[in-house]
């Protein structure tokens, strides 16, 4: 069938930025994780780096409009994220994967992303096919009619991958992506997060530096909430000298930016 | 979409890859082969006589391909649990269960009660609000589902989803309670109400404080009532006696309202964590 271009997708994005925050305050219960953050992200694969605790997981929740910000304003995909409504347009082109991710063990990997598609409000016509591409593109399609709870742990990172990409976002958020994935599936997610990067905001938290070296076409380096420093995995790289600890540039450039601010509380 | 058909000149010059076609007869030409399997059909009828080679080609191609073809399994069209999931998530599964032991429970226990002179059916009419409420949790609250999170990010989240699981419930619960009231001999309405006011009670109180905590608070404070009632007024079924009916149907009412009233409800996570 001859594929028509909707008015939709022709029509201009409204925005300048997929992300913009300003002063931004986010709490997890009543504790403060995130305070004072401006930030703008555009098209391109962003690496959240930091230690444990620096509020990346927060950060992505509030990126998800699943977390309320307690302050400032946050912009997604051009609508503000602050209010209880009009969440619905958005989402619609948002791509999240949670840091742990709950499924239904007894559904199959295709089951569970068509599940998705379907939340996601994929019209109904395209749902099977957009779940095949989604499987295929995180390489499970010799698994895709297995039950989820006969995968192993990197095989489930793959169908979380796919469950996010499945609406074909305009904003994909993933939080810990390459847990569990061995090294070839690292480098093959990579390339999958180059190829969306093209035309999507990518969001990668992660705590591998090599994989923002990798992967990232900015980095955005976050401590006890604040954001340190934000530029590109080169300027990272510049930042370190022989006298910083790592094993690469961009592990001494890293350890250089978070130890300006001496971290409390012991050496780990 | 054409109706019209490449014909058969132009179809035989496109076969042999004439490049002297023009730019955009060739573009309609490509259109509209790819919707029309008729004109398919022609051009591969035409290869073998207009390009030898790429007739060979495409051969050894499907040669190569239709063993692993034969192989694959076809695209099941199992969409019957996705469609379920719907309405009724798998974490729901275990409440349903224990929906239906209760009631059971409720029917059998309804023997004892009655030689206790506390009348019939008062286990089922004592079980009916509580049940519903316990649901609704299930259906929704952070811990009870595992894909709450995932879920919780979807545009679909929010109230018509809540509401849709709840009638999913309702569909499971009452034919459940129906079958139990009519064994002890309990009527409908006296049971209904309360069900359907305790479960609106639910929505509404859990768009406010979550609905893991709404059910807790509403379970919590039903176990501390109808004690205290039967204590004062020695019926076990003070609460739910007819002229007491008309206060459910108000409750019911009023819940319904807080829940259209804050129907931006529901989008974020629960505060559970």
């Amino acid at each position: 069938m001859t594929r028509l271009v909707g008015a939709a997708e022709l029509a201009p994005a409204g925005y300048a930025f997929e992300v913009r925050a300003a002063g931004l305050r986010l709490q997890a219960g009543r504790r403060t994780v995130v305070d004072g953050l401006d930030l703008s992200l555009g098209t391109g694969v962003h690496g959240l780096l930091g230690p444990n605790g620096a509020g990346k997981t927060t950060l992505i929740r509030a990126l998800a409009t699943v977390l309320r910000p307690a302050g400032g304003t946050l912009e997604v995909l051009g609508r503000p994220a602050t209010g209880r409504t009009g969440l619905r347009e958005p989402r619609r082109r948002i791509g999240y994967l949670p840091q742990e991710f709950g499924y239904y063990r007894r559904f199959t990997v295709r089951e569970f992303v068509e599940y998705m598609a379907w939340l996601k409000e994929v019209p109904g016509a395209d749902v099977p096919a957009a779940t095949q591409r989604a499987i295929d593109r995180v390489g499970l399609a010799d698994r895709a009619d297995h039950r989820m709870k006969t995968l192993s742990g990197g095989m489930l990172r793959r169908a979380g991958i796919a469950q996010a990409i499945v609406n074909d976002p305009v904003l994909l958020l993933l939080d810990e992506p390459t847990v569990g994935l061995d090294p070839a599936q690292r480098v093959r997610l990579r390339e999958l997060l180059q190829t969306l990067g093209a035309d999507t905001c990518v969001v990668v938290s992660t705590h591998l530096v090599e994989d923002v070296a990798a992967a990232c076409t900015g980095v955005l380096l976050m401590a006890d909430g604040r954001l340190v420093f934000q530029g590109t995995p080169a300027e990272i790289a510049a930042a370190g000298g022989p006298e910083h600890p790592g094993d690469s540039p961009i592990e001494r450039g890293y350890a250089a930016l978070l130890a300006r601010p001496e971290p409390a509380g012991g050496t780990w | 979409m054409s109706t019209e058909h490449v014909p058969d000149r132009l179809a035989g010059r496109y076969a042999s890859g004439d490049p002297g076609i023009p730019a955009d007869e060739l573009w309609a030409v490509e259109a509209h082969l790819e919707s029309c399997a008729r004109c398919r059909d022609r051009l591969r009828l035409m290869l073998p006589a207009r390009a030898p080679e790429v007739a060979a080609l495409v051969d050894g191609v499907w040669a190569g391909l239709l063993p692993a073809l034969h192989g694959a399994a076809p695209a099941p069209g199992r969409r019957r649990r996705r469609s379920l999931a719907a309405w009724l998530t798998p974490a729901m599964v275990p409440w349903a269960g224990m929906s239906l032991i209760v009631a059971v429970l409720a029917v059998v226990f309804d023997g004892a009660f009655r030689g206790a002179g506390a009348g019939g059916g008062v286990a089922v009419l004592l079980a009916a609000p509580v049940l519903p409420v316990l649901g609704v949790a299930a259906s929704w609250a952070a811990g009870a589902d595992p894909m709450h999170e995932l879920v919780a990010a979807t545009p679909r989240a929010g109230l018509p989803l809540v509401l849709r699981r709840t009638a999913a419930v309702l569909l499971v619960l009452i034919p459940i309670l129906l079958v139990a009231g009519a064994w002890t001999g309990v009527v409908i309405a006296q049971w209904l109400l309360p069900c359907l006011a305790f479960t609106t009670g639910t929505l509404a109180l859990g768009g406010l404080v979550g609905v893991a905590r709404a059910a807790g608070t509403l379970v919590a404070a039903w176990t501390v009532t109808v004690p205290a009632l039967a204590a004062t007024t020695g019926q076990w079924t003070a609460p739910l006696r007819t002229d007491v009916l008309p206060v459910w149907a108000g409750l019911m009412v009023i819940g319904a309202a807080v829940v259209v009233a804050r129907r931006g409800g529901h989008t974020a996570l629960a505060a559970s964590r």
